[in-house]
């Protein structure tokens, strides 16, 4: 019985934890995916809170094109310039703006009355957004932009449909427009259709691609999407600045526990023998 | 010197007696297993919890206003502090993970029966205490889930017939969930129900030593004493037991740590990922999921969607929901049965137990996730399935064949 009964436990949690993946991260949207398979499933960001020149170009790129309307309100200069390895007067000159001290909290200058009459709407803080949403979501985010004419803005997001926020990097990415193309016929099993006679593959049209018009921006495809993941990388980091060392310590606490077990399971043992 | 100063205090207050009766001379069945280990681990939660608590609240603001920057500067600013808080967090799901083991332990080996009727009781009462600590908890961070877990939860009393929206507004201190919400609740959490929750763990260990353990056989040990009117068949806790809670202690912690340090969020289980938006009362989340530990009882919530003879639907729900979580109290009462343990109980005990537990968990994870109209229909069915287990105990207990119980415990 008490096997049985610890079994059921155990499944019962098991059960419970396969539901994981879906408590977390948000979908994204009418996101295509490169292959045109899948839609509305995130591009994987692969962050890594240890790659500091990333973090740091990240951090340059946030400072330059995101807090003019972004606050990351529950962090600090200094805190960011101590462990992104930036020095402090590298830091002071090149990544605060106006009169801010290294100690302050990382505001915006924007009246936020004025911004909602701007945008429809406050841009929010993005301190804890890539914990909220998963940076997943934000580096698709990030690479979703398209023109569409038919918003205020003339710009519209994949991930996000009719979203207030300007596409603010046109400059690195270029101008990125939703394109038609050829895709090949899937079936769920996998198999592709093809025509019967000649072997050809046979095609339909989808719609919603994105394509950057060549020569418009300052960076090529392969290096905006870099640039996006330092991007993400700096957000993932600003939601969960003590990762490095949470898990430092971590790893001395679990081997003094270790230690610790070990020696009251000989303990145990010793006193163990007593009874029978 | 040692023996001076003890004599000092034995002569004023029964110092050395009160050590041999609770500690290190209280007399634990020899047969005791690995689910007589969540006792000892929740006075360690507790512990953690009281602890971590207080230092969070060195540096916790409680306004509407204050909140949510509060903790991320204790997360980020307070040396440490977000060890604090995970410690807290963890602590909290871990709490609830081991009460539920606890409680199931009591319900597989009859621990609940005579005499032991009053210790299951109290320890009810603990589990009662434990929800409401985890609910007033859960909505000081005041992020976005904090404040419509807090809306839909208190938004139940107000589908009581008559009263409903009175009380509701005498419960919440405002015509909606406000800063005022916020700080009676804090003064709940961090004040009355801490010093409630000691009391009742307090009484709950004195009445455990009154009676005695109970053990997977459900013999009673007190029957076979030696010549100093020690039981035959029980060790002393010091040294034998304090160096297995030790050992067990340990490994407990290795988990705990684990999870602290490398997986606060637990997947979004321990700390929902919508919490990491600040509560906004203008847009609501697009699933109000609670915590993990009450999903069991959200889905018998939701399971009820049907109003019967004019009582609204959301009322019967909640009335089901707080049934739910009632119906153990009555469990020394319900079960008829001569002997105790699972191990000797017939096959519809064993059978009821097991529906009870797959209820539960099928419950816990219907929950978790969106309704659908599957899911209601799962949710209903395994509703009556988990009072199944406690309303046909007093018939299935009373019929059923029962093995021969042993006089003595019995060590394969």
């Amino acid at each position: 019985m008490r096997n049985i009964s610890l079994s059921i436990v155990i499944l019962g949690v098991g059960l419970l934890a396969s539901n994981l993946s879906a408590a977390g991260g948000a979908a994204c949207g009418n996101y295509l995916s490169e292959d045109g398979l899948t839609k509305g499933e995130c591009d994987k960001a692969y962050v890594d809170a240890t790659d500091k020149p990333s973090l740091q170009r990240g951090a340059q790129i946030y400072m330059n094109y995101c807090l003019g309307c972004h606050s990351l309100k529950y962090a600090r200069y200094k805190k960011v310039s101590e462990d992104l390895e930036i020095p402090l007067d590298m830091f002071k000159d090149n990544l605060i703006f106006g009169d801010q001290k290294m100690g302050d909290l990382i505001q915006v200058g924007m009246d936020p009355k004025e911004a909602k009459e701007w945008f429809g709407n406050t841009p929010p803080d993005l301190t804890l957004e890539a914990g909220l949403r998963g940076p997943d979501w934000v580096y698709t985010y990030l690479k979703s932009f398209y023109i569409d004419e038919s918003r205020p803005l003339g710009v519209n997001n994949k991930v996000y449909e009719n979203v207030g926020m300007p596409h603010v990097l046109v400059d690195l990415q270029g101008t990125p427009q939703s394109v038609c193309r050829q895709v090949s016929f899937v079936a769920e099993n996998g198999g592709i259709r093809q025509d019967p006679l000649t072997g050809e593959r046979l095609t339909q049209e989808q719609c919603g691609f994105l394509e950057v018009e060549a020569g418009t921006g300052q960076l090529n495809p392969e290096e905006f999407d870099e640039a996006m993941l330092d991007l993400t990388n700096f957000l993932a980091y600003m939601t969960d600045p003590m990762k490095t060392e949470r898990e430092s310590i971590g790893t001395y606490t679990l081997l003094y526990l270790f230690i610790f077990t070990m020696l009251s399971y000989l303990l145990y043992r010793e006193f163990k023998k007593d009874l029978h | 010197m040692v023996t001076k100063l003890m004599n000092w205090f034995d002569d004023r207050l029964p110092l050395t007696a009160t050590i041999e009766r609770h500690l290190t001379k209280y007399p634990a069945p020899i047969n005791m297993n690995i689910w007589y280990l969540a006792g000892v681990l929740l006075v360690v939660v507790l512990v953690i919890q009281l602890a971590s608590g207080i230092w969070l609240l060195m540096n916790y603001e409680p306004t509407a206003e204050g909140a949510f920057a509060s903790i991320q500067y204790i997360m980020r600013d307070v040396q440490y502090g977000y060890i604090i808080r995970y410690m807290h967090t963890t602590g909290a799901s871990a709490f609830f993970a081991l009460i539920f083991l606890h409680m199931f332990r009591g319900m597989m080996y009859g621990s609940y029966q005579k005499p032991r009727e009053l210790l299951w009781v109290l320890g009810w009462i603990t589990y009662l205490l434990l929800c409401m600590l985890g609910f007033t908890g859960y909505v000081l961070p005041w992020g976005q889930m904090s404040f419509w877990a807090a809306q839909v939860i208190m938004s139940l009393f107000g589908s009581i017939p008559y009263i409903g929206e009175d009380l509701l507004t005498w419960i919440r201190g405002d015509y909606l969930i406000s800063g005022i919400t916020l700080t009676r609740l804090f003064a709940f959490h961090v004040v009355l129900l801490p010093l409630a929750l000691i009391a009742v763990v307090f009484v709950h260990i004195l009445a455990l030593h009154e009676v005695g353990s109970n053990n997977p056989d459900g013999v009673d040990v007190k029957k076979f004493k030696d010549e100093d009117g020690v039981p035959l068949d029980t060790k002393p806790f010091f040294p034998y037991d304090i160096t297995h809670d030790l050992y067990a202690i340990g490994v407990f912690l290795i988990f705990f740590v684990a999870i602290m340090f490398f997986y606060p969020d637990g997947g979004g289980y321990v700390i929902e990922y919508v919490n990491y938006e600040a509560a906004d009362n203008l847009k609501t989340p697009e699933h109000i999921v609670p915590s993990w530990y009450y999903t069991p009882y959200y889905a018998m919530l939701r399971a009820i969607t049907f109003p019967v003879l004019g009582l609204s639907a959301k009322f019967l729900g909640f009335v089901v929901m707080a049934a739910g979580i009632a119906i153990f109290v009555a469990l020394p009462w319900l079960d008829r049965s001569p002997v105790k343990s699972i191990k000797y109980k017939g096959f519809y005990s064993k059978f009821f137990l097991t529906l009870f537990v797959i209820s539960f968990f099928v419950l816990g994870y219907l929950g978790s996730v969106a309704s659908t109209p599957l899911g209601t229909l799962l949710a209903q069915f395994f509703t009556v399935t988990y009072f199944s287990y406690f309303l046909l105990m007093p018939i299935y207990t009373k019929y059923e064949t029962c093995k021969p119980v042993p006089d003595r415990i019995q060590l394969s």
